[in-house]
């Protein structure tokens, strides 16, 4: 392709931009608004993913161990804990320490009568799992293992953390997938639209001997356009949104925010904004080739 | 107009079977539904012929047209044009045929948004000449069609007569070795009728084969040019210095 030719179906793809202006702005709100839901439910889904994350990551199973067993014996259990896969990180705590915890916690100067540990068999694990869907598999070894007493856990919490991040993701996927087939859709229309309007032209280039090539471009060109600003107009206003209604969220609720932990923006727009833009000039790609492809059969 | 030695070599290379330019043997062209458009129709043109293709509507001069520019494909018989084969040219090669052939509509089919100098430029731009040589072929042609005063207008600023002019401008601008005109004359008064005619045959002085599809009676019967008379899809008369005959 001669340089000339590539300079001149780069502008007048921009000039099909203007010269269509109505049905471009269209195809830029249609890609924008698709885009825009795009980055709030990924955003959300992100934070509620962190979120219920650090609250897994938090949540711990207590194991105690039986009368008068030996230190050994202790710390071999805590080797086999450790080497499961599910499991995290695992803390020791001795009975002196569960004591002093206790007395500081509770008791505080009245722990003075005390002279001996009254927890003496309190020695424990916490145990901290990666995934907490493996919780009960996991309570359950703990239970058959010879040398513990008792296995403390909050089952109810677990479930309900893990049917919830699946709702969350199953129910995503879903809307994010309904938007995509109903952008795609309508871009495909918008563009036929700006086809038809065209049609007289790409007919007069098809006489005078333009190849196929040289008749799409140009609306290639403008597909891809309209795509890249169609992601970057929704990116920009959610970029803004977001710290805002974190900020406002914060300070709105502010008894929440030892629960709720934001991920910072750019964690966010790190991915967003690269993915955004790559399914905006995307669909304006595969729409515009598509049906530019349908009206050159002259 | 300058052709370029390289571009005419090629073109020499196409070019068979003696002076011929175009060549239909026995084409006949059958649609879904009805009779055929075009039965075993044979046509000869040799190379710088000026011919009228006359007949009323529905006697198969537009089929015969769109066979012509590969529009469609025949469904018997062989076409040859510039030593095209029609019949097998592939879909990728069609293109470069038609930059062969210079057309012309009776709806002059303009690019409305676009000022005169662009849309003869278009032609030049689509078979990729280069913006130096488009700056200085334009204006030359734009003066054969008696257009230089006017690049800037748009084809609505313009007469019936003028937008015409602008369209054989831009057939022309690619140097085709056979200019195709549909109806020319068919959205034009009488003086402009004259005017696009002469301009035509000054065309076909400079030794472009030239094809009128016309059913304008005075012009055909005032040219003397050789007519071709065409009714329900086959070839009636061929004159060489012919007339519009009347229905009968």
């Amino acid at each position: 392709m001669r340089i000339s030719t590539f300079f001149y179906t780069i502008k007048q793809g921009i000039i099909n931009i203007f010269r269509n202006k109505w049905f471009s702005l269209a195809s830029i709100a249609t890609i924008g608004a698709c885009l825009f839901l795009f980055g709030l439910f990924y955003a959300i889904v992100m934070n509620f993913q962190s979120i219920v994350k650090n609250a897994e990551e938090g949540m711990s199973v207590t194991v105690f161990f039986d009368n008068g067993i030996s230190q050994e014996r202790i710390q071999e259990i805590g080797a086999m804990i450790e080497k499961r896969t599910e499991v995290s990180k695992i803390v020791y705590k001795s009975a002196d320490e569960a004591w002093a915890e206790f007395k500081e916690e509770y008791l505080g100067e009245y722990s003075d009568g005390f002279t001996e540990n009254p927890l003496e068999n309190s020695a424990s694990y916490e145990i901290y799992l990666s995934d907490v869907s493996m919780q009960p598999a996991l309570v359950s070894y703990l239970e058959e293992t010879e040398g513990i007493r008792l296995v403390n856990r909050s089952e109810v919490m677990a479930s309900t953390l893990t049917g919830v991040n699946a709702l969350v993701a199953y129910i995503s996927v879903g809307i994010i997938a309904i938007l995509f087939a109903v952008s795609i859709f309508l871009i495909s229309n918008t563009v036929t639209i700006g086809i038809s309007v065209r049609k007289e032209e790409i007919n007069i280039m098809k006489y005078i001997g333009a190849t196929d090539f040289f008749v799409r471009a140009p609306f290639v060109i403008e597909g891809m356009m309209i795509g890249l600003v169609g992601a970057l107009i929704p990116i920009g206003i959610l970029y803004v949104l977001y710290e805002k209604v974190i900020e406002y969220i914060m300070l709105r609720f502010s008894i929440l925010t030892k629960l709720l932990s934001f991920l910072p923006v750019e964690v966010i727009f790190n991915t967003l904004l690269p993915a955004s833009v790559i399914m905006g000039v995307g669909m304006g790609f595969l729409g515009s080739v598509t049906t530019v492809r349908k009206h050159l059969k002259v | 107009m300058v052709r370029s030695d390289a571009k005419s070599r090629r073109r020499k290379k196409h070019i068979s079977g003696g002076d011929e330019i175009i060549t239909l043997n026995n084409v006949s062209k059958a649609y879904a539904t009805g009779a055929p458009a075009l039965n075993g129709v044979s046509l000869h043109i040799k190379k710088g012929e000026f011919v009228f293709i006359v007949g009323d509507s529905g006697s198969g001069k537009s089929t015969m047209i769109k066979l012509l520019l590969r529009e469609l494909v025949p469904t018997s018989g062989d076409i040859n044009v510039m030593g095209y084969d029609l019949t097998r040219i592939r879909h990728r090669k069609i293109p470069k045929f038609r930059r062969n052939l210079g057309i012309v509509f009776q709806d002059f089919r303009l690019l409305k948004d676009r000022n005169v100098y662009e849309n003869v430029a278009f032609a030049q731009r689509i078979i990729q000449v280069s913006n130096k040589e488009i700056k200085r072929n334009v204006p030359s042609i734009l003066a054969i069609v008696g257009l230089a005063g006017k690049y800037k207008a748009k084809p609505r600023q313009l007469s019936g007569g003028e937008q015409q002019r602008v369209a054989i401008a831009r057939a022309l601008i690619n140097q085709p070795s056979i200019l195709l005109a549909d109806e020319p004359t068919g959205n034009l008064d009488p003086k402009n009728s004259w005017e696009i005619m002469k301009l035509l045959e000054q065309i076909n002085e400079n030794g472009t084969t030239v094809l009128v599809v016309t059913h304008n009676r005075e012009i055909v019967n005032a040219m003397q040019k050789r007519v071709v008379t065409m009714k329900k899809g086959v070839i009636v008369s061929d004159e060489e210095k012919g007339g519009y005959i009347d229905e009968d």
